[in-house]
């Protein structure tokens, strides 16, 4: 569906399951990743800073569940939000089937492939040094 | 595209739209590079030496460059959801273009001072 000369930007809200689906997921979900990209920020490059990362500080972090929990929905919720936004623009400017092919297989693959590193760092990181990490270099 | 994009007569709203959608574009590009970062903690010395990039002068530069399409897109985003809830909001589409930019403004100007300062100092 591409968008035509006369037709205007803000286009309608959709209609059909996933569409109309599609258009609500992105309101809810960019309210809550407002809160949560902006805590993010703030605690992350605003009062701290890029200069305090590294491996040790990010085990320190990960040491607490809550940040694994809120770092999840956020790395979650912003690869739908945003792989949802890339797709629109695709449908927009991608016009022959040849390009939409290659350029939604490849948006897709890589918002997999994403989702799931996303999620195997936030869930089987071992803090080193913790009771799990302890017991699992144990039974090795 | 370039075409598309600029043959749109649009007014105010249109050029937000065109913002929003390149500064999603540029946070999504980021978000994979930063899921693709941090996997590396895995490796604790090469996620040192990677993540010190992120010290250089130019990266901080587009550290700052992040936080205002961050900004700029989630304070749009607002604006967009005030006009689908709100609807006597879409008669008052100029007014609502300030508000948006006023709002950018009280947010990015303390964000930018903060993060200057850091740099700086």
């Amino acid at each position: 569906m591409a968008l035509g000369k006369r037709q205007i930007a803000e286009q309608p809200r959709p209609t059909g399951n996933f569409e109309l689906f599609s258009w609500y997921f992105m309101r809810v979900s960019g309210v809550v990743l407002l809160f949560l990209i902006l805590g993010h920020l703030a605690v992350m490059h605003l009062f701290g800073s890029v200069e305090d990362v590294s491996a040790a500080f990010v085990a320190e972090r990960l040491a607490n569940p809550l940040w694994r929990v809120y770092d999840l929905t956020m790395v979650v919720l912003a690869l739908l939000h945003g792989g949802n936004g890339v797709r629109w623009i695709l449908d927009d400017y991608v016009h022959s089937n040849r390009w939409r092919l290659i350029a939604f297989s490849t948006l897709y693959t890589a918002l997999f492939v994403l989702l799931v590193v996303g999620s195997l760092i936030l869930l089987t990181f071992q803090v080193p040094g913790s009771p799990a990490a302890g017991s699992f270099s144990a039974m090795r | 595209m370039i075409r598309e994009i600029f043959t749109y007569r649009g007014k105010e709203g249109y050029w937000l739209w065109v913002l929003h959608r390149a500064t999603g574009v540029g946070i999504f590009l980021f978000l994979a590079i930063h899921i693709v970062d941090t996997l590396l903690v895995f490796w604790p010395n090469l996620y040192d030496a990677v993540t010190g990039l992120y010290r250089h002068p130019l990266f901080r530069v587009g550290e700052i460059l992040l936080v205002g399409m961050v900004l700029f897109h989630a304070v749009n985003g607002l604006r967009i959801l005030v006009l689908d809830l709100w609807e006597a909001s879409t008669k008052h589409r100029r007014e609502l273009f300030y508000a948006t930019l006023a709002l950018l403004a009280v947010l990015l100007i303390p964000a930018l001072l903060l993060m200057v300062r850091e740099i700086i100092l």
